[in-house]
């Protein structure tokens, strides 16, 4: 690891510490101060495409991008001039334009993008240019992911995701100048690529050009809660968001602050969260009457559950019981398990799914 | 051994990590996530030693990938521990104030040379020579494994002779070091820690250790069995004898997970009364006398603790369906009827309970859970938590250096049984699929189960691609597609266990196991692959080959 070795730079007038290595985004954020930017991700190297955190250093002829700069001892920086805030209208003015108006339904089913945050903010519109539009909708029919190019506007979050956090390289950049695009290997649907669904590349996207398809058209974005939890599969524990609609999970987004997720899921906590409130869950009791199993309510799976047990603690003792846990269940209900084998029923017989 | 089945350091960490020795874990599919830290590592320059007997994703990112005979890992770690010993590159200041046992160690090792343990383990020496030293000269060094280690009828010896490894290089209680077993169920690291072994009581305190059954006892107002449990293997046994009469099973497909389905299943027939409480009607389930429907993830508040020792909150984010009900308050509400009155109006309540009375958990509490997990041992209401485990010193004060002999896989190949069978996880589904095989999609990634095998077997046994075969063993007989690849190599072939109803692959795994954990040996038993009737393969050609080109893709 690198030695942190501090180094004194002035920020919008104020003097501030950094270290060595640190960018003129990430000292600025350190210190509160807000620097918009379009094309960054943080788990990823820079791209420098979009140009929307420009900032002017003293003695430089022309603004610098602050998600890529590394600073330096004795730098003077200004972020938020009206020549500054101007030129990133002007971005956005020209990335709204080459997106069709109207067609995206990110911002009203899912909640706003970063880029439609980004032009309120600005007040951009689309429309004051007039020039060549972005990419088209694609025609892959994976289950998972949306992909509408159209929306694109060229940042490649998704592409650097793909290729250098996850290292699937499923997605990549093609073409050059006008053309440029992304694509699939061969230009493929994902379901023919490397692509693992991860679905990461939609959680960086900041327009709907990449969308959670099974998230589509299942609620409006104002109807929807957020619940922070932890993911239900490995033992990796990702956090995760779940996205709840009319007491149904409609899917879920990665939980930034996980410190064993860091924001990464995989397809099983990006996507395979519909079982809940599956229609085959069991929805009463069930007991076994002349072979087959009934519906009961719970007192009769009570009575008949304690009149077994009762007989057979007399007959044999505490040790004809054992008891499976689930290394699924909460730790809560474990507890509550073995307390009832040991201290109700009187048994040390209590495992869990450990050894299979 | 040191310490309980934990990762010794934090799953974050291991982005930092200058080396990593990644053994028996195929992890890019069964920890995807954590597969992310070890990518990043190899970026930043870190070095990545993979070994498995299958040439798995995981070994494309590694500088050396070492291809082991199944079952001969104690070979390979006896080496290495070898030359570390003889090239004098262990830490000679650690190993003499923070372990015991080295001059046996020392003495037993000398048999087991690079050149004998490439015998064993087909490894080259040089490969075994080079990987010793490059673990022994890292700042810090970190295994990671899977059940591709415990999994086997010698799994605490594996473990063992690893975690050797580690106590001669001074790799514990350093960042970026430690052994560290990645746990395949989102808690069954809570599970345990809540008391849900025979042994222990809640915090691993032993169920033979008179004041540690004080305290519970004072806590529950009873007197407790002095006397370990049986485990869920033994537990069998017992049943098909007729002395374990009840079973309660709470959420777990025992059916479909278990080795030796076909014994499971005479067990759990011949019980007087079986109970099962879960989510849905799973083949364990449809067994049961009496089926108790539980509220699952997402309609529960509790904790789960991750491999990493995280106790982190899960939420309940919507309704259970129909009269479900938390386990937790179906197991009270009995409870009750059975004349114990103490109630839990909330989870909260159930987990200071069990934080108060067990050290490693004491300090955490669910308001300081709220925005971020807690990593166990926590003593105290304001400790932060332990990143790295034995940083001063081990359970039994020193880490206790073991000699392992090599001994090999309870059932070997002979003429009848040539190959052998390996039993693992595919990324996309889980488990025995009740879950992922009740989310939309997933049946495209991974559509159903084939049998991975090596060209050469395939040539030999006149096998295309796609075909639908028959897996014979000892135990039982079950029928799936083949997918050829280089992947598995010669005389092994993998299944995975995610189609219980298709193809039910525990009906052919041994329930033989580590006569320490009783843990069944999943990775290995011997079967035979027969071809069936001309009519199957025709069948499964239009609906199973298309499929088997596209999991093929998915499975790396
Ligand atoms: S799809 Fe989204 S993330 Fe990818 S380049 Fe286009 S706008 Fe950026
Ligand atoms: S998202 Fe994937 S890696 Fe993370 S806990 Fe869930 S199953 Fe494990
Ligand atoms: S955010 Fe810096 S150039 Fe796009």
């Amino acid at each position: 690891m690198l030695k942190e070795e501090t180094l004194k730079v002035v920020i919008n007038g104020q003097e501030v510490e950094s270290s060595f290595g640190k960018t003129i985004l990430e000292c600025a954020r350190d210190s509160g101060v807000d620097i918009p930017t379009l094309c960054f991700d943080s788990r990823v190297k820079a791209t420098a495409a979009c140009r929307l955190c420009s900032v002017n250093v003293k003695g430089r002829r022309l603004p610098v991008a602050a998600c890529a700069q590394k600073m330096e001892p004795g730098m003077e920086i200004t972020t938020d001039s009206s020549d500054l805030e101007s030129m990133r209208k002007t971005i956005l003015d020209l990335v709204v334009s080459e997106n069709p108006t109207g067609e995206c339904v990110r911002c009203e089913e899912i909640g706003p993008c970063e880029l439609h945050t980004l032009t309120k903010r600005y007040g951009s519109k689309p429309g004051r240019f007039h020039g060549a539009l972005s990419g088209e909708k694609s025609k892959d029919t994976n289950p998972f992911i949306f992909r509408d190019y159209s929306q694109c506007i060229l940042c490649y979050r998704c592409t650097s995701v793909c290729g250098e956090l996850e290292q699937a390289h499923a997605i990549v950049p093609a073409g050059r100048g006008f053309g440029s695009r992304i694509a699939a290997a061969f230009d493929s649907g994902l379901l023919d690529s490397s692509c693992t669904f991860c679905g990461q590349c939609i959680q960086t996207c900041p327009t709907g050009a990449l969308m959670d398809r099974k998230m589509l058209g299942q609620a409006k974005a104002s109807e929807v809660t957020k619940v922070k939890t932890v993911c239900p599969y490995c033992g990796t524990g990702c956090g995760l968001n779940l996205h709840v609609a009319n007491n149904k999970v409609i899917g879920t987004t990665p939980d930034w602050d996980s410190p064993s997720g860091e924001g990464s899921l995989c397809v099983k906590g990006q996507f395979a969260t519909d079982f809940v409130g599956h229609k085959d869950r069991l929805k009463t009791p069930l007991i076994r009457r002349n072979g087959v199993l009934t519906e009961a309510t719970w007192d009769e799976a009570y009575d008949l559950i304690v009149e077994k047990f009762t007989q057979i603690k007399e007959e044999s003792g505490p040790n004809a019981f054992t008891f499976w846990t689930s290394a699924r269940a909460t730790t809560e209900s474990n507890y509550i398990m073995q307390k009832f084998a040991r201290a109700v029923i009187g048994t040390n017989n209590v495992d869990n799914c450990s050894r299979t | 051994m040191v310490g309980r089945g934990a990762m010794s350091n934090s799953i974050a960490e291991l982005k930092e990590s200058p080396f990593i020795l990644a053994t028996g874990t195929n992890t890019t599919e069964t920890h995807p996530v954590i597969a992310l830290k070890v990518k990043k590592a190899v970026s930043n320059g870190s070095k990545l030693v993979v070994i498995d007997p299958r040439r798995i994703e995981l070994a494309n990112f590694s500088h050396r990938y070492m291809q082991i005979k199944i079952g001969t890992d104690i070979a390979l770690y006896n080496a290495m521990s070898n030359v570390i010993i003889n090239e004098e590159l262990y830490d000679k200041e650690y190993v003499a104030e923070r372990t015991g046992g080295f001059e046996e160690l020392k003495h037993f090792i000398r048999e087991y040379t690079p050149q004998y343990a490439e015998q064993i383990t087909g490894i080259p020496s040089e490969d075994i020579i080079a990987t010793a030293r490059e673990y022994a000269a890292a700042d810090s060094a970190s295994i990671i494994y899977t059940v591709g280690i415990t999994e086997h009828s010698c799994g605490v010896h594996n473990v063992q002779s690893l975690t050797n490894l580690a106590l001669l290089t001074g790799n514990f209680g350093v960042t970026g070091g430690g052994v560290n077993p990645l746990r395949g169920q989102n808690n069954v690291q809570g599970a345990g820690d809540a008391g849900c072994l025979p042994n222990n009581l809640p915090g691993y305190q032993r169920v033979g250790d008179d004041a540690a059954r004080a305290n519970w006892e004072k806590e529950w107002g009873v007197t407790l069995d002095p006397n370990p449990g049986v485990t869920k293997v033994t537990a069998i046994d017992d049943m098909i004898l007729g002395r374990m009469r009840a079973l309660y099973i709470m959420g777990e497909n025992s059916l479909a997970s278990d080795a030796n389905a076909g014994k499971t299943r005479k067990a759990l027939e011949a019980l007087e009364i079986l109970v099962v409480q879960d989510i849905f009607l799973t083949q364990t389930a449809e067994l049961a006398d009496v089926v108790l429907p539980a509220a699952g993830f997402g309609e529960v508040d509790g904790t789960f603790a991750n491999s990493e020792r995280r106790v982190q909150r899960v939420r309940k984010a919507v309704n259970p369906p129909g009269v479900a009900k938390p386990d937790w308050q179906i197991i009270s509400e009995l409870g009750e009827r059975f004349g114990y009155k103490k109630k839990f109006n909330h989870p909260a309540e159930i987990w200071d309970e069990l934080a108060r009375n067990t050290p490693i958990l004491a300090g955490i509490s669910y308001d300081r859970l709220d925005f971020q997990g807690i990593q166990w041992p926590c003593p105290t209401s304001d400790h932060p938590g332990t990143a790295v485990l034995h940083t001063d010193n081990f359970e039994s004060e020193k880490g206790y250096l073991m000699p392992i002999p090599h001994v090999g896989i309870a059932e070997p190949t002979d003429e009848e049984y040539p190959l052998i069978l390996t039993t693992g996880r595919r990324r996309a589904t889980y488990h025995t699929g009740t879950q992922t095989g009740r989310s939309a999609g997933i049946e495209l990634l991974v559509p159903h189960e084939w049998v991975e095998i090596n060209p050469e077997d395939a040539d030999e046994l006149k096998l295309d691609d796609g075909e639908v075969v028959s897996v014979i063993s000892r135990r039982g007989r079950v029928q799936s597609p083949i997918m050829i690849t280089e992947k598995s190599p010669p005389g092994v072939i993998f299944m995975s266990f995610h189609f219980p109803n298709e193809t039910p692959t525990n009906v052919l795994t041994t329930d033989l196991h580590d006569p320490i954990t009783e843990t069944p040996e999943f990775k290995a038993c011997a079967v035979k692959i027969e071809k069936i009737a001309q009519h199957h393969k025709n069948q499964s050609d239009k609906n199973g080959t298309q499929n088997t080109n596209q999991s093929l893709k998915m499975a790396g």
